[in-house]
């Protein structure tokens, strides 16, 4: 096989090995979902042909082997080869089909909101607690009583109790998840919990109490100030 | 020739009968939805009256789009021709202002079904609506006038305004077209974007409530997004067009102009697009500053897939524009593919990592197995790249490279001459590496910070920086050029077929994008006609599923095109008749104007 061709199918494998078998075991890493990797071959793909087709000679040299091959155009030896890929092609599509329709018992792919829009009453809401010294220790001590358990002393998502829910209590340390938010989110998520999610958040899965039954409105905003400051996160805000 | 224009007319006339009557049962089965009191809403049976409204609606904002973005192209085109003397910009800009006439109709055509479908279907929204707004209703009507009469004015004048003062007037009556064209779409704007972000007051006259329900919070950022964008959408059309003739053309002469019009739709594409993610961005942060529910519905709730889809789409924009920049180095300045094939694959390579980058989700999709290795739907490494942070990031880098592309584009073929050639080359060199470390630097920075100074000062900045790179490199380079050596001629009309193919793709990736944002824009109400104002309280008060809807959202990208493709046939078809009569036009001077209704095709095969 030409050089042209030979480069593209080392570039996609080597990609494929990176995605697969490197980035996961970089540390702080994990396994990248076939979602992802599919994109990522996906644009790989598309920059091996925008370069291979740049120019005529380029081109040639990249899709000519391919069009003379399958077009049978003098290719000698590689004739049964090309029969090869005639059968194995239909083959090969019929596998995909079977597998895309058996009946599985492996739960299907997620694709969950993780963020649902609050509910109107909760959108407009300030913290009605001052943001004194006092009342973010306070905070912190609610939040050590009632969320440590789940998401962590250092407020990472790590709390002892944390190994045992699927999906994981959120790390609020990460500045993707809080950070994002506006105050009053975070009251409604406390206040509502896993049940109180609206349909959008739909499967439903968190384990997260409804804490209105137990906990005083004004604890809640103070447990969101202690939150903010253990985390080192700021809330979304306007001004 | 008769017969041609007779066998036409008449199959179009049958086809507009056997469409009237599928149409027609259709409203008999129109049916009141309450027996008591006022009617609400009205329904129709299969397709419903909530999908028909959405296509309709849809396909009259494209054409809209189109009809805006179209003058403001040929009014360019136009001044570069007056000023440049360049007579092959002035034939481009008749060619595409011949399309208005017939485009025009189409869009009023489409406007007046979506406003009987309205009153039709939604009367309490509508009495509404016209409550608040009849004030700015009539002087939507008034502009038509005014619109209707420049347009004529400017069409069927091109020929007769070619000479000294008349010339003038002409670029004038171009302004004004552009002028009343710009007030047609934000008047219609205000309307839209108050269903979004309604300002109400109860007390005022009627000028004064419906002054303050049209200057609603989104209302500016909706006119400058869709400004922008009808820009881009007239470019990449213009584009497409070419690219089709180009693959049709039979002759040198046909090849060359129609290699020539796609480098210039293209290019006017490009030119809008590398504005336009920063009025998107403006646009979403006045939508979450306006109404938080709204902006995480439309950024990380339901609607937030709509973005992933969007980058890809984007994506395969900014990919396509500049694989034409890169073929067009390679095609049309022979001997250059080695010296620029370098440079190219480190472009491409930049483009795709930041592609990879904007297509990242924040939750992925992800098995059950997949998702507790990851230890949640966010992957702990690559999850970062998901938020705006990574996203606005790439976005200023993407259009960094795709002005770069064009930079590039430009000096090929050309030796620079100027004895500061080399300091000048240093410093842009310079000016590019910093601002693009400066872009990343922002943007890593962005992920410590408040949201608020990310948004406010971070974002900003990088926009800022982004200008100020493409102000100071293209009159440093336009310096450069004015003395440098031509050492290779273009040559036009040697593109290969699939530069035609990637202008017909630009042009869909911006109508499926158009259809994709006015589904996101539109959906972000949920189940209000009138945000937080009128609840719909019709069996259509849900979301569709975003398969269902990208349903339509195809549908409308394919009439779209359809009804495009009947507009330019339909302009053409003089052309065509003409180029068959006979022969003696094709020995006019190049460059010289055709006669209104159709232009001297050269060597029609």
């Amino acid at each position: 096989m030409e050089r042209a061709l030979i480069r593209p199918i080392v570039i996609m494998g080597a990609m494929y090995a990176f995605l697969k078998f490197v980035l996961p075991n970089i540390p702080g890493s994990a396994e990248i979902p076939a979602s992802l990797i599919i994109l990522y071959l996906l644009l790989t793909l598309s920059g091996i042909i925008i370069f291979e087709t740049l120019s005529a000679e380029s081109k040639e040299a990249f899709w000519g082997p391919l069009q003379r091959f399958l077009t049978g155009d003098n290719i000698g030896r590689l004739q049964p080869l090309r029969y090869g890929i005639l059968v194995l092609f239909p083959v090969l599509v019929g596998w995909q089909t079977y597998h895309a329709t058996v009946p599985s018992d492996r739960p299907p792919a997620e694709n969950r909101v993780i963020h649902p829009a609050p509910p109107g009453e909760y959108t407009g809401l300030a913290n009605p607690v001052p943001k004194t010294p006092e009342n973010i220790m306070q905070g912190k001590g609610f939040y050590a009583a009632f969320c440590s358990p789940c998401h962590g002393a250092n407020f990472d998502g790590k709390g002892p109790a944390a190994r045992g829910y699927n999906p994981p209590p959120a790390n609020f340390a990460d500045p993707t998840t809080i950070a994002m938010l506006q105050e009053s989110y975070l009251f409604w998520r406390i206040k509502k919990g896993g049940v109180g999610l609206p349909i959008e958040g739909m499967p439903w899965k968190s384990a997260m109490p409804r804490w209105e039954l137990e906990l005083p409105d004004e604890w809640i905003w103070k447990i969101i100030m202690g939150e903010y400051d253990g985390a080192h996160q700021a809330p979304r805000t306007w001004e | 020739m008769s017969h041609v224009v007779d066998r036409h007319g008449a199959w179009l006339v049958s086809l507009l009968m056997v469409v009237g009557c599928m149409i027609l049962p259709a409203i008999g089965f129109a049916a009141d939805s309450t027996a008591a009191g006022p009617t609400e809403y009205r329904d129709i049976p299969y397709i419903g009256s909530r999908n028909l409204i959405w296509i309709v609606a849809q396909l009259h904002l494209l054409l809209a789009g189109f009809v805006l973005g179209v003058p403001i192209f040929a009014w360019l085109c136009e001044i570069i021709a007056w000023k440049g003397g360049e007579q092959r910009y002035d034939k481009l800009a008749k060619e595409f202002t011949k399309l208005l006439t017939s485009a025009y109709a189409t869009t009023a055509l489409f406007g007046g079904i979506l406003l009987f479908l309205l009153i039709v279907f939604y009367p309490k929204l509508m009495n509404y609506l016209t409550d608040i707004f009849f004030p700015s209703f009539l002087l939507y009507c008034l502009l038509f006038l005014f619109e209707t009469a420049t347009l004529y004015l400017y069409w069927y004048g091109w020929d007769a305004m070619q000479e000294g003062g008349k010339k003038t007037l002409h670029i004038f009556l171009g302004f004004l077209l552009n002028f009343f064209a710009i007030f047609i779409m934000i008047v219609p704007n205000a309307w839209a974007t108050f269903q979004s972000s309604p300002v109400v007051i109860s007390e005022g006259t009627a000028i004064e409530r419906a002054w303050a329900a049209t200057w609603n919070p989104t209302w500016w950022p909706i006119n400058i997004h869709r400004l922008i964008a009808n820009v881009v959408l007239g470019g990449y059309i213009c584009g497409a067009y070419a690219g089709v003739r180009y693959l049709a053309a039979k002759t040198a002469a046909d090849r060359e102009h129609y290699d020539w019009m796609g480098y210039v739709g293209n290019f006017i594409g490009v030119f809008g697009l590398l504005a336009l993610p920063f009025a998107g961005y403006w646009l979403m942060r006045e939508i979450y500053q306006y109404n938080q529910q709204m902006g995480i519905t439309l950024m990380g709730g339901f609607l937030s897939w709509l973005f992933i889809i969007q980058a890809m789409l984007i994506g395969v924009l900014f990919l396509g524009s500049n694989y034409y920049f890169w073929l067009g180095i390679t095609y049309r300045i022979p001997g250059s593919e080695n010296q620029y094939r370098k440079p190219i694959l480190w472009m491409l390579i930049s483009l795709l990592l930041c592609l990879a980058v904007w297509m990242t989700p924040h939750s992925l999709v992800a098995s059950i197995e997949e998702a507790q290795k990851m230890g949640g739907a966010h992957h702990p490494l690559l999850g970062v790249l998901g938020v705006m942070s990574a996203k606005m990031t790439v976005s200023n880098l993407m259009i960094l490279i795709t002005f770069m592309s064009f930079v590039m584009y430009w000096r090929a073929g050309k030796q620079d001459t100027a004895p500061w050639a080399r300091l000048a080359k240093a410093v842009m060199g310079a000016i590019l590496a910093l601002a693009s470390i400066a872009v990343i630097i922002l943007g890593v920075w962005g992920y410590f910070v408040p949201a608020i100074v990310r948004i406010n000062y971070f974002s900003t900045s990088q926009v800022a920086i982004v200008i100020f790179v493409i102000l100071t490199i293209t009159p440093l380079t336009a310096l450069l050029l004015k003395s440098a050596k031509t050492t290779t001629d273009m040559v036009w009309g040697r593109m290969p077929p699939r530069a035609g193919y990637a202008l017909v793709l630009n042009a869909v990736m911006v109508i499926l994008l158009m259809a994709l944002m006015g589904y996101a824009r539109s959906s972000s109400r949920v189940h209000w006609h009138i945000y937080g104002v009128m609840r719909d309280t019709s069996p259509y008060a849900y979301s569709p599923a975003l398969g269902s809807a990208s349903l339509i959202m195809v549908f409308c990208t394919f009439f779209f095109c359809l009804l495009v493709a009947f507009i330019f046939w339909v302009a053409t078809m003089g052309d065509k008749a003409k180029g068959v009569q006979g022969t003696v036009k094709q020995d006019l001077p190049h460059g010289i104007p055709a006669m209104a209704g159709g232009g001297p095709e050269r060597g029609e095969g």
